[in-house]
């Protein structure tokens, strides 16, 4: 594979292959709590795949600006994180300045999102994997619009199992953490046609 | 070594410095919203500061909007309808609200925001309603599962209220909750005493304020409770009272009837109360002084499944078969309901068939 075409087969290998949900099982919570109804899943899904991309970015100039310049990369978990916090709860409050429909929509979700182990886990192995800036972001936005497919996904089948008669003992978390391992089975189907390191 | 420990502190440090200055200049920009007005129904104006949610915000101004969570959206109480200024629903505030309700502009106040001037309406009572900080004087059994709790209120030192109202008290986390919760009981002392409040608390199975009452409250424990709350409260007209309750049902009942002889309203007044057998009534010798003292008031205790060692001389069977069988024409009552749903709807239709008007029939369903 060519130099060039690396940051498009990262970007399909984040989405199907290597899906930070489904292969790694990071954003549970939020993908658990949240995945009722469809409509709030499209609003959650749409503001991951917006901070993945970004913290992704912002982290990789962090990362390899400052931190590895200082000798400083043990530290790495630490800055993220603070990098994530912040700048979520930067973009909360622009979003509810400038737009209400969007905060309604988006908003709402982002203090959610601030604690969802995929953004950090998508910035941890931006890391380990070496990736350029330019392969950072595609990683970034692939790993986003994986956890959207997921989360849709999963709310689509959740509306469908509201009239569907399941064991009392399984209900709610359950069920969800049993469809969630076939629906990482299926995935797995896509693995092999891609191949990243 | 040690410039090494230097640049990683000075590291991370700088770093967050930077982050919470940007933050800082934040929140002094993007999300300073100024002062703001709120008008509440029309006369009220309040002057704040914008940002915060209006739930908050109007605690600030010490009014206080029930709510049992505390204003993390998972009660959905804390409903006030917003006529202006409020903007588009949260989908927070969505699953609390039903269709009519978001016709009328009713929002859940601890989600929305307050951003510019809003114009918004509340119960009028709830302008006298405070918080109070409050001790524990007495704790005293009724019945084998009914507690008498007496609180002495210290912080302000003085409850306005009328007789039949009910208030709030708030429960500490402890085993069976993780965070406090706040129970609706009403009050079953005379409001003429500004410093003291009275409840009677029936323990049920599992119940997380009832349960917390009856075994962890003792007396010397500081507690918290808001109020007052309700419009449950005797008329001042020239009708006969007809009072039915059961249980717990007793305290409002036995407010409005100590603040009547205070008074010295000698209406027709009469009182029938339901319980199972003869251990699970209480008070009846108070209300056999309240009889002395209104001459045109009478007690009705009914038991319907009295024991033999009861040797029960009063009325048995159903409450409502023992309304039926007293009351003749309702057209000049009025009547006071306090006790579990089920009781309540019996005895209005019984009431109803007797001809007392319904909007004269006034009740209190504690579920």
């Amino acid at each position: 594979m060519s130099e060039s075409a690396y940051p498009i087969a990262i970007f399909f290998a984040a989405i199907f292959t290597n899906n930070i949900l489904l292969s790694n099982y990071l954003g549970m919570c939020s993908f658990l709590s949240v995945s009722r109804e469809l409509k709030t899943s499209l609003g959650l899904g749409v503001a991951v795949i917006f901070v993945m991309t970004s913290t992704s970015m912002l982290n990789w100039v962090v990362y390899y600006k400052i931190l590895q310049p200082l000798g400083l990369e043990y530290l790495r978990f630490i800055v993220f994180i603070i990098v994530i916090a912040a700048f979520v709860q930067l973009v909360e409050m622009i979003i509810e300045r400038v737009s209400e429909v969007l905060y309604a929509a988006l908003g709402i979700f982002l203090p959610l999102i601030t604690v969802n182990c995929a953004i950090l886990g998508v910035s941890l192995f931006m890391v380990i994997r070496e990736y350029s800036f330019v392969e950072s972001i595609t990683f970034g936005l692939g790993s986003g619009i994986g956890w959207f497919l997921a989360i849709m996904a999963m709310a689509g089948i959740r509306q469908k199992l509201k009239r569907a008669r399941i064991p009392h003992g399984l209900e709610g978390a359950g069920i969800t953490l049993i469809i969630t391992g076939m629906m990482a089975l299926a995935f797995m189907g896509f693995s092999g046609m891609l191949q990243i390191n | 070594m040690f410039s090494a420990l230097i640049i990683s502190v000075g590291a991370v440090s700088g770093i967050s410095a930077f982050l919470a200055i940007l933050m800082v200049i934040a929140d002094a920009t993007i999300a300073n919203y100024g002062e703001v007005k709120i008008t509440i129904n029309g006369d009220h104006e309040y002057e704040v500061r914008g940002g915060k949610p209006l739930l908050g915000t109007l605690m600030e101004q010490e009014i206080f909007i029930p709510s049992a969570c505390g204003g993390r959206g998972s009660c959905g109480l804390c409903k006030v309808t917003v006529k202006e200024g409020a903007g588009q629903y949260l989908p927070t505030e969505l699953p609390w609200l039903s269709e009519e309700e978001q016709q009328n502009n009713v929002r859940l106040s601890c989600q929305l925001k307050v951003k510019n001037d809003m114009q918004i309406e509340i119960p009028e009572e709830l302008f006298n309603v405070k918080e109070f900080q409050s001790k524990v004087t007495k704790v005293r059994d009724l019945t084998h599962d009914i507690k008498e709790v007496t609180l002495e209120v210290v912080d302000p030192p003085d409850i306005s209220m009328v007789p039949g109202q009910f208030v709030q008290l708030r429960i500490p986390e402890y085993e069976l909750t993780d965070e406090p919760v706040y129970r609706a009981y009403s009050v079953a002392s005379n409001p003429s005493d500004t410093k003291h409040v009275e409840l009677e608390i029936r323990l049920v199975p599992n119940g997380i304020a009832t349960t917390y009452v009856h075994n962890y409250m003792k007396e010397g424990d500081e507690v918290i409770f808001n109020g007052p709350y309700g419009d449950f409260f005797l008329r001042e007209t020239e009708r006969e009272i007809v009072c039915i309750a059961g249980g717990s049902g007793m305290a409002p009942i036995k407010s409005i009837l100590l603040s009547m002889a205070e008074k010295g309203i000698n209406r027709r007044t009469r009182y029938f109360f339901g319980a199972r057998s003869k251990k699970d009534l209480f008070l009846v010798e108070e209300m056999r002084r309240l009889e002395q003292e209104l001459p045109n008031f009478e007690f009705i205790p009914a038991l319907s499944n009295p024991e033999e060692e009861d040797e029960w001389q009063g009325e048995t069977g159903l409450i409502t078969d023992v309304v039926a069988k007293h009351m003749e024409s309702g057209e000049n009552t009025e009547a006071y309901l306090c006790g579990s749903p089920g009781m309540i709807d019996a005895c209005v239709k019984v009431l109803s068939d007797k001809g007392v008007p319904d909007e004269l029939t006034y009740y209190d369903k504690f579920g």
